[in-house]
């Protein structure tokens, strides 16, 4: 049990000679079923979030006393809709925008890793791997704003391409500092350097022990920074208040998306909530210990046989529940604070945030070459 | 090669398209191109706060002209107050700033009072007082809470509406109507307050107080909310002078002018209230925030007016004045200006009756109206965010606007 293609690849040999090719199906299948599953259980989160916070109730009627099935019932109105494609627009950008916007938020969950042997592809360029291909998604939001000839949409489109570009530097500088400290990319690789033992034995017994490291935002102050920096900037990447200026209703209308509709409306729909999914998840991975329960303590559950399986699916679960809490701030901060104007959107990535996890990336280059990590001469 | 560049140059010379106040001289050749842009914001759009159309010229984010178009909303009001006796007409003011209905009704029986000399018992001057107070908190709850939406925050919104939903709660329980009131009628209100009302009055003032401090601490004091109101939209005196605001709008200019302590109509000279002005707290004497906070200080000062109101009120006596149900057939040959403060400013009511039901003619002077047209002097020059903000600061019903 490995990863998800190669396992399978082994698990079908028997039934049919394409068996990778079967297995590589499947696996995009699976990965589909969890973005689709996962964007139904964060539109119902942020429902009952926002719900909380603005003194309301939120959906009670569809699914249960919890409205559960309110997100399934407006997908399938959405479904049903009219395919309204304005007369104006150019109709093959219009119809390829949003599926071009959702690849990069789906191809990013192939890479992500959720237990030591859950993932779709083990990647060593993982890291790499996500923040480019979580890039493709700004390409659709532009060919959906210029393909809707509607310059609000236009706006929108333009915003997000400014914003999105510059908030990509110092969210991939600020991954720059775990990667300095760690020496690899792969986001297993990454998870496993925040578990190593203190004493540095390489196949440690026991249930618990010191972790060296500890989770990465507390390796250092300067990861500490890194992983503020980070969060900030996938928020904006996101485009999710206080950076949500490409669709910020009350000024472009709805931005990019004002001409969407029905099911191409959804995808732009779905792919923000799965970008949210991703940006919270390498949060975690990178920042947080990935799928360790505690901070300074690693928990070491067996990994292979029938036991191994179960400790998986604890270890899948820890990390849920961090990505989703991580999630869960994402709408906490969009339900309590104002948008911000583009022009301090600017400011603040390029006058703040660039030159501070600069820094962060040039202090922990020195801790390192001290060989420190908290203050000098002390730890 | 030289000699092609001049006359290329000559033929169609760059087009230098600096904005006003850009320290680049002016004669500087831009090697990009850019083009104006013009977009049409509204009629509708979601936060023109109705259907305002503005149509907006733009380089880049910033605006560079805008242009209100408005006429959406018209239903020819005053035409209306031509051809209905006065005492008919009372339901159509509601309409105007469907916000502050109660203001309204109360502007126009007023002037009409004035016209007609008619005497207001005292009961009904205190009740009066009351409802008018709460509906001004009312529509000030309004404006600040779709003044967050407009800025992107939604959670203030709906903490502004459930103390709003209360005080409907209250001017229904009174009148029957939780938005067209028609409770104050010429001569009087429509009756008495209920029962145990005035008592749910005062638990909603205590309750309000403390929800407001809560309202500051989410919206008014956030980093956010300040970097996007404060020294933007600054309206200096004398321009706000120029363009003839009234009410918050002026008074956010730092100029303390209350027509209820200037002219005081009802009962105002009894009570002790504070005009609150704007200070250029967070930036500059005049800016959104100021006309923001204003606003969230006249709120404090309503409740303060409501409580007394409540203590001083006689227990018992007349609601109604005696003979004014002759104003349905005929009145008094004359003419009158009444004006009051709405929350949005000064409301006026110029009336000329030559003796007949009908008034000869029914002027409204909106405040509104006003306050719309400074957004073509205001928005050029701003950033297309900033228009937003500086239109929601205003706080126009675009009803009262159209009439």
């Amino acid at each position: 049990m490995d990863t998800l293609v190669p396992w399978l690849t082994g698990a079908f040999e028997w039934a049919t000679s394409s068996a990778f090719t079967f297995s590589v199906i499947v696996a995009i299948l699976a990965v589909v079923g969890f973005v689709s599953i996962w964007a139904m259980f964060a539109v119902w989160l942020e429902r009952k979030a926002s719900a909380d916070f603005q003194v309301r109730i939120g959906p009670n009627r569809v699914g249960g006393r919890f409205g559960l099935l309110q997100t399934l019932a407006d997908g399938l109105k959405l479904a049903f809709k009219e395919d309204l494609i304005p007369g104006a627009a150019d109709k093959l950008l219009f119809a390829l925008a949003p599926a071009v916007a959702f690849c990069g938020a789906f191809a990013a969950f192939a890479a992500l890793p959720f237990s030591p042997a859950i993932s779709a592809v083990d990647l060593n360029l993982g890291v790499f791997f996500i923040v480019a291909v979580s890039a493709i998604g700004v390409i659709g939001v532009l060919m959906a704003g210029w393909s809707s000839n509607n310059k609000w949409s236009l706006y929108g489109a333009m915003r997000e391409a400014a914003q999105l570009i510059s908030y990509e530097i110092p969210s991939a500088l600020a991954l720059m500092v775990p990667i300095l400290v760690t020496g690899s990319l792969n986001l297993k690789e990454i998870v496993a350097f925040q578990c190593l033992p203190s004493d540095g034995t390489l196949d440690k017994e026991g249930l618990f022990y010191w972790s060296n490291s500890g989770w990465l935002a507390f390796y250092s102050p300067w990861t500490f920074v890194a992983f503020v920096i980070y969060y900030v900037a996938s928020l904006a990447e996101c485009k999710r208040a206080p950076f949500d200026l490409p669709e910020a209703e009350s000024e472009l209308v709805s931005g990019f998306h004002t001409e969407y509709s029905g099911m191409r409306f959804s995808f732009f729909f779905l792919e923000e909530y799965a970008m949210m999914f991703v940006v919270s998840a390498i949060a975690a991975l990178v920042f947080l210990g990935g799928w360790q329960p505690l901070p300074f303590v690693s928990l070491n559950l067996p990994t292979s046989g029938f036991l191994g399986f179960g400790a998986n699916l604890f270890y899948a679960g820890v990390f849920l529940a961090k990505a989703v809490f991580l999630v869960w701030v994402q709408i906490w901060v969009r339900w309590t604070v104002p948008r911000m104007r583009v022009d301090q959107v600017m400011v603040m990535g390029y006058k703040y945030l660039i030159p501070v996890s600069l820094v962060a990336l040039l202090m922990m280059a020195l801790y390192e070459h001290w060989d420190v990590r908290y203050l000098p001469g002390l730890f | 090669m030289a000699d092609a560049m001049t006359s290329n140059a000559a033929s169609a010379p760059a087009k230098t398209l600096l904005l006003p106040g850009d320290p680049r001289p002016p004669d500087l050749h831009v090697d990009v191109r850019t083009q104006e842009l013009q977009i049409n914001m509204g009629p509708q759009h979601p936060s023109t706060h109705g259907v305002l159309r503005v149509a907006i010229w733009v380089d880049g984010e910033i605006v560079t002209r805008a242009e209100p178009d408005i006429g959406y909303l018209h239903r020819c009001a005053e035409k209306i107050g031509e051809s209905v006796s006065c005492i008919q007409y009372v339901p159509y003011t509601d309409r105007y700033d469907y916000l502050a209905a109660m203001n309204n009704n109360l502007g126009y029986c007023l002037a009409v009072e004035k016209v007609a000399e008619v005497e207001v018992p005292e009961k009904a001057q205190y009740v009066r007082t009351v409802a008018v107070e709460l509906n001004r908190i009312a529509s000030h709850l309004m404006a600040v809470g779709t003044y967050g939406l407009d800025l992107g925050a939604f959670t203030p919104f709906f903490y502004a509406f459930r103390e709003r939903e209360e005080i409907l709660r209250l001017l229904e329980w009174i009148c029957g109507a939780r938005l067209t009131y028609n409770f104050i009628r010429i001569g009087g209100v429509m009756r008495d307050m209920p029962a145990g009302w005035a008592a749910d009055v005062r638990k909603f003032l205590d309750v309000f107080e403390e929800r407001l401090d809560e309202f500051n601490d989410l919206l008014t004091h956030n980093h956010i909310f300040v970097g996007r109101t404060a020294n933007v939209g600054v309206i200096p005196p004398d321009m706000a002078i120029r363009y003839g605001l009234t009410g918050p709008n002026l008074r956010g200019s730092g100029l303390r002018y209350d027509l209820r302590r200037e002219q005081p109509y009802l009962l105002y000279d009894r009570f002790q209230f504070d005009v609150p002005v704007g200070t250029g707290l967070k930036g500059q004497v005049g800016d959104c925030w100021d006309r923001y906070w204003v606003r969230v200080l006249e709120m404090r000062e309503c409740v303060r007016i409501i409580r007394q109101a409540l203590d001083q009120m006689p227990a018992t006596g007349e609601i109604m004045a005696k003979n004014v149900r002759h104003l349905a057939f005929k009145s008094k040959p004359g003419e009158g200006y009444f004006g009051i403060e709405n929350p949005r400013g000064e409301l006026g009511y110029y009336l000329i009756s030559d003796g007949g039901a009908n008034s000869y003619r029914s002027r409204i002077r909106a405040p509104s109206f006003c306050s719309l047209s400074i957004l073509e002097s205001m928005l050029p020059g701003t950033m297309l965010a900033d228009a937003v903000a500086i239109i929601g600061s205003i706080d126009i019903v675009l009803g009262e606007v159209d009439r």
